[in-house]
C-alpha cells in the first residue's frame, strides 16, 4: 500500500501520532477555518475535517480540507454515507484526491433526525464498511466500483471509526475486524472517559491480533464544564461518561472546571501512551481549538 | 399487511367540501386490520362528516360502503353503482387501492382518506411496526430473520453503528436497534459466524431505485 500521507508516514515509523479536529462553519466564511488552522498548525500531525456533523448543514468537508491543504496543514477528510450515493462518493473521493487531500475517515454519519433539517431524505446507499472497501479497492486495484480502470487512482490513507462504548459490547471487536478486513489503515475511537471499558476493548483487539493490522488512535475530548459533560452523556449519540467523571467536574469551582477537564484529558492521554495497541491520540476539542496546543505541550507530544 | 392511518379530519373535510355527494369507500382487508379504513371506520367518519357539514349548513350528502379489497378488480366492480351516483369517492384504502380504483373508473374522482404508512405487522393490540421495505432482494436468511434494510435507521448491512445503546436505536428511545436484535437472535441460534460475514453493497435495482416495478408471471397471463 502506497500513500502520500504524512500521518501514515508518522504512524508507520512507530511514532505516537496526534490528530485534531476542525468543524467547518455554518456559512461560507473561510476566515473561520483559517482561525482554527492557526490554533492547530504545528501542534498536530493531521486534522479531521468533519462532514456536516450531527447532520447540521455546514461548509463541505472537501472545501474546508482544501483550505487546510493550502495552509500547509494535513487534513483527514471525513466522509459520511448519509448524504451521498455510491456515484457521488466515488466522484468526491477522486475530486478530493486531485485537490491534495490524502487521508479519509469513512463514517456512517449521524442520522438527520438530530440535525437542523430533519425533513431531509437520507441516502445510506452503501454502509461505512463498504465505503472503506470502496476507497481501498480504488487505491489498491486502481478501479472504481464498476471495475472501470481509473487513469489516476486516489491513493488515500484510510481511516474508520470505532466506538468501544456502544452496545452490544461483545460485537464491537467483530465490527472492528470487519472494518480492518474492508481496508481500514487507521482507527479513531469515540471519546474515552471510561478507561476500564476501553482497556477491555483494546485487550480483545490485541488478542485477535487486530492491533498489528491497524493503527489505533484513542479519541479524547476535554470537558469545558460539568454542563458539557452532562449534555454529552445525555444527548450525544453513542457517548458514555461515567458518573465519577461528572462528579469530579462538579467538585471544582465553575471557573476551574475547564482546567479540570484538561487535567482529565491529560491523564487519559498518559494512560493511552502506555497501552499496547494504541498508536496515537485523536483530540476532539469541540469548538475549543485553543485548548489543543496546551494539551499537546503538557502531554509531551510536541 | 399494508398499514395506514386516517388523515386528520380537517384535511378530509377540505378534500371533500367542494362536492355535493360523497361516497366513503372502505376496504375490508389490510386497512380494516389496522383500524384505518374498514366498515367501522367508514361509519364513524361518515357520522363525523355529516355532523360537521350540518353545523356549517353545507348541503353535502354522505354515503357509505365497504368492499373486500379495493386493489382487486373482482371486488371493485361492486362499487360502480354507488360511485356513479356520487360526485366523488373518498377511498379509505391504501395508495394501491386508490390507484386501482382510478384505473378501473377513469372518469371518477377518487380521493385518499388515509395516509399509507408501511408493510408491517400488529405487534400488540393497536401497535403496528414496520418490518419490510419490499426491496425485491430478501436477505433475511443471513440476518436471523430480522431486516436491517427496514429496521436499521441507516440501512447498515455490516453491523450496528456507534449509536446503539442498551439495545435502543439512537434516533428514538422507542425504537429497538435492529442490529442488537440480529446479534441476540444469531447468538441464541448458535449462528454467530453470520456476524462476521461481509455483506457487499446492496443492489437497489430491484427496489424503487430501479424505477416503478412490475411483476410479470408469464405462466399466469391469459
Amino acid at each position: 500500500m502506497k500513500t502520500y500521507s504524512h500521518l501514515h508516514e508518522k504512524l508507520s515509523k512507530g511514532e505516537f501520532a496526534v490528530t485534531g479536529e476542525c468543524g467547518p462553519p455554518r456559512g461560507a466564511n473561510k476566515e473561520v477555518v483559517d482561525k482554527k488552522i492557526k490554533l492547530l498548525k504545528g501542534f498536530v500531525d493531521a486534522v479531521n475535517v468533519t462532514d456536516n456533523q450531527t447532520a447540521i448543514v455546514r461548509m463541505s468537508s472537501i472545501a474546508a480540507s482544501v483550505h487546510l491543504v493550502n495552509a500547509g496543514l494535513e487534513p483527514v477528510m471525513q466522509m459520511v454515507v448519509r448524504d451521498r450515493n455510491r456515484i457521488a462518493i466515488q466522484s468526491d473521493i477522486m475530486g478530493a484526491y486531485s485537490l491534495g487531500i490524502r487521508n479519509i475517515l469513512c463514517l456512517s454519519g449521524d442520522h438527520q433526525k438530530f440535525g437542523s433539517q430533519p425533513d431531509a431524505m437520507n441516502v445510506f446507499d452503501i454502509d461505512s464498511v463498504n465505503l472503506i472497501r470502496t476507497v481501498r479497492d480504488m487505491r489498491d486495484t486502481g478501479k472504481d466500483m464498476s471495475g472501470y480502470e481509473l487513469d489516476v487512482a486516489p491513493q488515500m490513507f484510510i481511516g474508520a471509526a470505532a466506538n468501544p462504548f456502544a452496545d452490544p459490547f461483545e460485537y464491537r471487536v467483530i465490527r472492528l475486524a470487519k472494518k480492518i478486513d474492508a481496508g481500514a489503515d487507521f482507527i479513531q475511537t469515540q471519546c474515552i472517559y471510561d478507561m476500564a471499558r476501553f482497556k477491555e476493548w483494546i485487550r480483545q483487539a490485541n488478542d485477535e491480533g487486530l492491533t498489528d493490522k491497524v493503527y489505533i488512535m484513542g479519541g479524547v475530548t476535554p470537558l469545558k464544564s460539568v454542563g458539557m459533560a452532562k449534555y454529552m452523556n445525555n444527548k450525544v449519540a453513542g457517548m458514555d461518561i461515567p458518573e465519577e467523571i461528572i462528579k469530579r467536574m462538579e467538585s471544582v469551582d465553575k471557573k476551574d472546571q475547564a482546567d479540570e477537564g484538561i487535567k482529565i484529558c491529560l491523564e487519559t492521554i498518559e494512560e493511552l501512551k502506555g497501552l499496547k495497541g494504541v498508536h496515537g491520540v485523536h483530540i476532539m476539542a469541540i469548538e475549543w481549538e485553543e485548548a489543543v496546543a496546551n494539551i499537546v505541550k503538557q502531554a509531551g507530544l510536541k | 399487511m399494508i398499514t395506514a392511518s386516517q388523515k386528520p379530519i380537517n384535511e378530509i373535510i377540505k378534500l371533500v367540501e367542494p362536492y355535493k355527494k360523497v361516497l366513503i369507500l372502505g376496504c375490508g382487508t389490510c386497512v380494516k386490520t389496522c383500524f384505518a379504513g374498514g366498515e367501522d371506520e367508514v361509519a364513524v367518519l361518515a357520522s363525523t362528516l355529516r355532523l360537521s357539514f350540518k353545523k356549517k349548513a353545507m348541503p353535502i350528502e354522505v354515503e357509505e360502503m365497504t368492499i373486500e379489497r379495493q386493489c382487486e378488480n373482482e371486488f371493485i366492480q361492486e362499487a360502480s353503482e354507488k360511485m356513479a351516483r356520487n360526485n366523488v369517492t373518498l377511498s379509505l384504502a391504501c395508495g394501491a387501492g386508490v390507484q386501482a380504483m382510478v384505473k378501473r373508473f377513469p372518469k371518477s374522482i377518487v380521493l385518499p382518506g388515509v395516509n399509507t404508512t408501511f408493510i408491517g405487522i400488529q405487534e400488540s393490540h393497536g401497535v403496528f411496526t414496520e418490518e419490510c421495505s419490499g426491496c425485491g432482494n430478501c436477505g433475511l436468511g443471513i440476518f436471523g430473520g430480522i431486516c436491517p434494510v427496514t429496521r436499521c435507521a441507516k440501512k447498515l448491512l455490516n453491523g450496528p453503528c456507534g449509536g446503539s445503546q442498551k439495545g435502543i436505536c439512537e434516533i428514538n428511545p422507542e425504537t429497538d436497534c435492529a442490529w442488537h436484535l440480529i446479534i441476540e437472535r444469531l447468538t441464541s441460534l448458535g449462528q454467530m459466524g453470520n456476524l462476521r460475514i461481509y455483506v457487499p453493497p446492496k443492489n437497489w435495482n430491484t427496489s424503487f431505485s430501479g424505477g416503478p416495478r412490475k411483476l410479470i408471471r408469464e405462466d399466469h397471463i391469459i
